[in-house]
């Protein structure tokens, strides 16, 4: 029986149990739209291209599913390229349908024509321009494949018009064409027992784990392997959620704006073992000061991150859960290194923690980090917390404990403002029955602010919290501490009221003024059930600390305005 | 230890499928890498072309390009193509212009290195030859003297040897 190229697409999507769609019609995808109506796919219609992507970034976050969206030809697809760029960096599965021009068209600088396989070929894990109805069915398979499979990744497949329109016999189609695959894991046993043989020597080791861990579904293991061997674990901002902050093995973050008791920990260390990280510059700073002392074990899917930044003494090129599984097995009879040794390590670990915890100072202002700190009490610490970029997102990652994973969605790589309202759609689709909420600033808030009609249009009950100092804040932060207190372009302080706004789209708008306000707000909004923006008028000249001074050593934190070092 | 910046080569197998080439160049593009030379060609495999690369850079840098060039999807395999581990061959097609006094040592630059007269135009030659870089360098210097007056050139073709 014949099927139009648009049947043999969702006939596609649903042999890969695709259940949702994030996306916005235009002139190429119309045939698309129309076979939808016939299909049982949920579809999800956001209010620009951009909120598509990073939705269906955020639901793959969120489920460890691959996220889906659908757009249009030309000015619909680059709306993606920041979404897609933003999933490559951070590895997230994510297939990206774009309409196309028709076939016969393409070159000719065609009515909404653009070459997105060409713009996106180096920030996508791969892409697909579909020139035959033939290739349509296989192509759509292997995308999924490859979104999903070994370091994960955004695939684009472009669909031409006419290829849509064509009908063929899905059944006289090709295979899917079968594409090399990620190369057979390495033979792990060796590198393992290495790898034990020194965690035996080691007096101060320190696990750091990254977003590999949570992309690997690796946690269990993780925490089996941390807990068996005492190891204490500091964890990348990516990697928050893989190991509990609640638990007494937890070392903080490291990094620019990482806790004095994890840069500590990461300068002291004499082996490290690093899973699912790959090193960037925010959590390394200067390299040559890294973790000076220590020997390295590194563990990724990825053999471009192995040597890439630092040199291993012992890497295994492998998913993080058949490692974390070998090192297991292997260490069942325990290890031989007395007790002692490495309790002297958890009790310094305890006191730089003590020494310098991560604080502010209270004032008759409401300070932002207590709206993070209120958040995390009245959520129980179980919300799914996405966030935008800035210092918002840093105080997020520094006054929310996170004990699960995918429950902090976060654009790490990227930094892409406009980020965390969609991916919080994204990650409330996925899961209904959680609380999602959106920390975000002033000016990030903004840039994806239209999707209030969309949280209100299907009554999904996301919580905004803005965080509203009136500038564009770590961007003031840096003219603060940097460039002389000079302010430019970074004052916001022209921006709606929130609240208003919020209303217009019909979503409910609350304020908070005063500190005595801010519980009284959250409570009110997580009570609500759907949409609530919250606008919070924080300090305005709060900075995020500790800071790190770009290219600095880790152990050169700044903790206060200068003069303080509170 | 020492890591000079000189001239390395890469053998890729890929599949054969469009935009290949594209994605290739653009691995090395997008990280500050540059091509040098290129060769390109579809292997007894229909489904298969072979691509040799040659660029400027130090052992670590060509390793990290090799890793990711393995990392592509359409990449079946790249490796590390060694100077001294493989047999090299380019060609040329130069026009000199031919005059009297021009053409004897002409005829004995083709004899001496195996190179062919392939079209005989008014004044002018179109004149082939084929060798290893060091040799075609010479010749071209040759060619040079005797007044070439175009040139192309083919990215370096090489095939490993087989160990003994």
């Amino acid at each position: 029986m014949e099927e139009t190229g648009s049947q043999i697409l969702f006939s596609a999507m649903k042999e890969e149990n695709v259940d949702t769609l994030f996306g916005y019609p235009g002139g190429s995808v119309m045939d698309i739209y129309d076979e939808m109506f016939r299909q049982e796919i949920r579809h999800i219609l956001v209010r620009h291209e951009q909120a598509a992507i990073h939705a269906a970034d955020g639901y793959a976050r969120a489920s460890g599913r691959v996220g889906v969206c659908l757009v249009t030809s030309g000015p619909g697809a680059t709306n993606t390229v920041t979404g897609i760029a933003n999933a490559y960096m951070d590895s997230i599965p994510v297939v990206v349908l774009t309409g196309q021009v028709p076939t016969s068209m393409i070159g000719n600088d065609g009515f909404q024509e653009v070459d997105i396989t060409g713009i996106t070929r180096t920030c996508t894990k791969h892409n697909f321009l579909i020139r035959r109805i033939g290739e349509l069915h296989g192509t759509v398979r292997e995308a999924f494949r490859i979104a999903r499979s070994g370091r994960p990744g955004p695939v684009l497949v472009d669909l031409p018009k006419d290829v849509i329109q064509a009908v063929a016999d899905p059944d006289g189609c090709p295979a899917a064409p079968v594409f090399s695959g990620e190369g057979d894991s390495a033979d792990l046993e060796g590198p393992c027992r290495e790898a034990l043989k020194l965690l035996s020597a080691a007096k101060r080791p320190l696990l750091i784990i990254g977003g590999g861990v949570i992309l690997g579904k690796a946690t269990g293991l993780l925490r089996e392997f941390a807990k068996k061997l005492q190891i204490p674990v500091v964890s990348t901002l990516m990697g928050l959620g893989a190991f509990p902050g609640t638990d007494p093995l937890w070392a903080g973050m490291p990094g620019m704006h990482g806790s004095y008791g994890a840069n500590m920990a990461i300068s002291r260390c004499d082996l490290l073992i690093a899973i699912g990280v790959r090193f960037d510059d925010r959590v390394t700073s200067k390299v040559e000061a890294f973790a000076p002392h220590a020997k390295l074990i590194h563990i990724d899917i990825d053999p471009v991150s192995i040597d890439k930044v630092l040199q291993a003494s012992v890497s295994m090129v492998s998913d993080c859960g058949p490692a974390l599984g070998a090192l297991l097995r292997l260490a069942e009879g325990g290890l031989t290194r007395p007790a002692s040794e490495i309790r002297d390590w958890h009790e310094q670990l305890h006191r730089w923690k003590e020494e310098r915890p991560l604080r502010y100072c209270r004032s008759p202002k409401i300070k932002p980090q207590y709206v993070i700190e209120e958040l995390y009490r009245l959520t129980g610490g179980r919300a799914i917390v996405a966030t935008e970029v800035g210092q918002n997102q840093m105080w997020a990652a520094q006054f929310y404990r996170f004990d699960e994973p995918n429950t902090f969605l976060t654009s790490g790589g990227l930094g892409a403002m406009g980020f965390g309202f969609p991916a919080a759609i994204g990650a409330q689709v996925a899961c209904p029955d959680r609380t999602v909420v959106d920390v975000a600033g002033d000016g990030s808030i903004q840039m994806n602010i239209q999707e209030l009609a969309t949280v209100v249009h299907y009554g999904l009950p996301v919580k905004v919290v803005i965080l509203n100092n009136l500038y564009l804040g770590m961007v003031r932060q840096w003219q603060e501490l940097y460039y002389g207190r000079r302010y430019s372009q970074s004052d916001i302080a022209q921006s709606p009221d929130f609240v208003k706004l919020a209303e217009a789209y019909g979503a409910k708008g609350l304020r908070a003024v005063r500190p005595e306000e801010v519980q009284r707000v959250l409570s009110e909004a997580l009570e609500t059930p759907g949409p609530v923006v919250m606008d919070f008028q924080v300090e305005p000249e709060e900075n995020v600390y500790p800071i790190v001074r770009p290219g600095a050593p880790l152990t050169e934190m700044v903790f206060g305005p200068s003069g303080t070092n509170a | 230890m020492t890591d000079p910046m000189k001239e390395r080569a890469i053998a890729i197998l890929v599949q054969n499928r469009p935009d290949v080439l594209a994605r290739i160049a653009g691995t090395f593009s997008a990280r500050g890498f540059n091509i040098e030379s290129i060769s390109a060609n579809v292997t007894r495999n229909p489904a298969v072309t072979k691509i040799i690369i040659t660029t400027l850079s130090t052992r670590e840098t060509i390793a990290r390009i090799i890793k990711q060039l393995n990392r592509l999807v359409d990449v079946l395999d790249a490796r590390r193509l060694r100077r001294t581990q493989a047999v090299w061959r380019e060609m040329i097609l130069a026009r000199v212009s031919l005059t009297d006094e021009r053409k004897a040592p002409l005829l004995k630059l083709l004899d001496v290195h195996g190179g062919k007269m392939v079209a005989l135009e008014p004044g002018s030659a179109v004149v082939e030859f084929s060798g290893d870089q060091q040799t075609i360098e010479e010749i071209l210097d040759r060619l040079e003297a005797l007044g070439m007056e175009d040139l192309t050139r083919s990215g370096a073709v090489a095939l490993e040897r087989v160990k003994p």
